[in-house]
């Protein structure tokens, strides 16, 4: 062992409930358990349902507001999905949380047959979307989008930040019809109150930036990355615009079609999910279907692959989506 | 006629109807619904509240069809309770038929719940069950199901969680035929001691031949008048192809054989046995 190595600090694995902040950034805390609670005050139809994890998905304070509102259903996510569903049918609009590898990969089934067969109000918001623990594949949901995106009449949501999250929970709950969310708890980040004029719409993609070079479309955490990217690359004189789509189903094509037609940039779609089957995929299928052809075309995702265990900023460096991993890409790809 | 004579009828009329629609299609789970007709007789004729000119009415009796391929039974009870018209059992299994071949909520009036997919009528019944109580319904949740479903987790989890939230709305019935898809349910994944199981998982809990009439309605009349507040399962034990002779005897199998011209034969049989039904003006 050189001395380089052994000074440097070690880094260990993260706590499962840690935030994925950095350092120094703005946040704010359990942004959905906050709205949800907000919204429920004059939504008596609202109901709390969770598999075990109240407190990791910040639904405890829904339960601690409206106890009687809440349901425990224990750790058994079929029966969390499908009772959120008898629910639905009796009127009641469930709010039903766990992680989301035990939500899709446990309860596909059940959110297949018992939810969006038939189109009932139930919305489904999950915690540890993708790489945002360092668990391993038992706790990372790297394919999550990539199942929910086969469920006919599912709306997949996947927001970036604090404000994406409390703007998204009374739109969704206003939206007649099941909504798969990747939700964030906890210390959440706060960045798109920066960006002017910028709020969460469902449906919609939204530029937050423009530059000539490079396009990042993205979503969730990555679109956070994107704008520090595009500050790094920035101090190369390389002008970087971020299109930011929190709405994966259904896609925002125009908001799509538009930033890439005529523009000959390269487009890079950052997702923190496996490059199979999201974000990039479906950015790649309305591209080719409208022969809107951009100057390159890059996914900058996840592996197809069983990702390690280890400290969160390790991996992302790792896996390509840290902002110094993710700038070193695209820098490639130039 | 008496009560338990009415409903003899009754199901000798939802055999009936069942036969008619497996003659329709040529196939059909008929060894499941011949079984099932004496508890859905009581059910829709003697237990629920339902009206039947408005089928999806708040103060009604939910009846959810776990098992979905029971839909044949469920169709012909509910035409007894005049919930489908009777002319409509004809279109049975074709295309544009709101009596598809698995029960499917978005087709047909009264069919509470897309079935089928094994092991999730129980949990969803739990939600209802929940709803109802915090809308302060007094509505009962039936949920039909097959032993064949004793097999999924699914439906433990809702067992546990039914017990843990008091459900005293909710009635769960069993199928207890004995035939699984692979063979006797013995042999594919043994589930007994039944009683005992679903009693240890906190529910009130009988058992008793399903194809005996007047023991089906006493069951049906103690889980819903039951004091305790604990969710309530009736495990019948029934006959596949119950009714008719030489489908009762036939070699056992989830999907009991029926030829063309057995159809027919079939319903003969079922007639015979209800002789004073000529005279009343035997259903066509």
């Amino acid at each position: 062992m050189n001395t380089a190595t052994a000074k440097k600090p070690r880094l260990t694995t993260s706590a499962m409930i840690a935030s994925i902040a950095t350092e120094g950034q703005r946040v704010k805390a359990a942004p959905f358990g906050k709205a949800l609670v907000e919204l429920a005050a004059n939504r008596p139809e609202i109901v709390g349902l969770t598999a075990d994890l109240a407190k990791y998905t910040d639904l405890h304070l829904f339960a601690q507001a409206y106890p009687e509102r809440f349901y425990q259903m224990g750790m058994a996510e079929q029966l969390l999905m499908a009772s959120a569903g008898g629910m639905a049918k009796e009127g009641l609009i469930p709010f039903a949380t766990t992680y989301a590898v035990f939500g899709t990969r446990r309860a596909y089934d059940f959110i297949h047959q018992v939810i969006a067969e038939e189109n009932l109000n139930v919305k489904i918001c999950c915690a540890l979307p993708g790489l945002t623990t360092g668990y391993g594949p038992s706790h990372q949901a790297t394919e999550d989008i990539a199942m929910m995106r086969g469920v006919p009449g599912l709306t997949i949501i996947d927001p970036c930040d604090a404000l994406d999250l409390e703007q998204a929970v009374p739109q969704i709950a206003a939206h007649n019809g099941p909504v798969y969310m990747r939700l964030l708890r906890g210390q959440v980040p706060l960045v798109l109150d920066e960006v002017p004029g910028y709020s969460f719409e469902l449906g919609k993609a939204k530029l937050l930036r423009d530059g000539a070079d490079v396009l990042i479309i993205s979503s969730g955490i990555m679109t956070m990355r994107a704008l520090e990217v595009a500050q790094v690359l920035g101090a190369d004189n390389i002008d970087v615009a971020v299109l930011h789509s929190p709405t994966i189903k259904p896609l925002d094509e125009a908001a799509i079609l538009e930033a890439v037609r005529y523009k000959n940039r390269l487009v890079v779609v950052a997702e923190n999910h496996s490059v199979i089957g999201g974000l990039g995929e479906a950015v790649a299928s309305t591209l080719l279907r409208q022969r809107v052809q951009p100057a390159g075309f890059q996914l900058a995702g996840l592996p197809d692959a069983f990702l390690d265990a280890g400290a969160l900023p390790t991996l992302h460096d790792r896996y390509g989506i840290s902002r110094e991993a993710l700038a070193a890409r695209i820098k490639g790809w130039l | 006629m008496s009560e338990i004579s009415t409903l003899e009828h009754r199901a000798y009329r939802i055999r009936r109807f069942a036969l008619r629609m497996g003659e329709v299609q040529g196939q059909g789970y008929i060894g499941q619904a011949l079984g099932w007709a004496d508890v859905l007789a009581v059910a829709y004729c003697h237990a629920m509240k339902l009206n039947p000119d408005s089928p999806e009415w708040e103060g009604r009796d939910r009846f959810l069809l776990s098992h979905g391929h029971y839909a044949i039974a469920h169709y012909a009870a509910l035409i007894e309770a005049g919930v489908i018209p009777e002319s409509e059992l004809e279109t049975y299994g074709s295309d544009d038929s709101r009596l598809p071949m698995s029960g499917m909520a978005t087709y047909t009036p009264g069919m509470e719940i897309s079935g089928g997919s094994l092991g999730q009528g129980l949990p969803i019944a739990v939600g209802m069950a929940l709803a109802l109580k915090h809308k302060k319904n007094p509505a009962f949740v039936y949920n039909s199901m097959s032993d064949g479903e004793l097999d999924e987790g699914s439906t433990w989890e809702a067992a546990m969680s039914a017990a843990h939230h008091s459900l005293d709305n909710l009635i769960c019935l069993v199928d207890i035929n004995k035939q699984q898809a692979d063979g006797p349910s013995p042999k594919v994944l043994g589930f007994e001691p039944l009683h005992d199981k679903w009693a240890a998982f906190g529910w009130h809990v009988q058992r008793l031949d399903g194809n005996d009439l007047p023991a089906v309605l006493k069951a049906f009349d103690v889980a819903r008048s039951l004091g305790d507040a604990k969710p309530r399962v009736i495990l019948f034990d029934t006959l596949m192809g119950k009714g008719v002779p030489f489908l009762e005897t036939r070699e056992k199998n989830h999907f009991i054989r029926v030829d063309p011209p057995e159809w027919q034969q079939a319903l003969a049989v079922l007639d015979q046995s209800r002789p004073y039904m000529q005279l009343e003006g035997a259903p066509t």
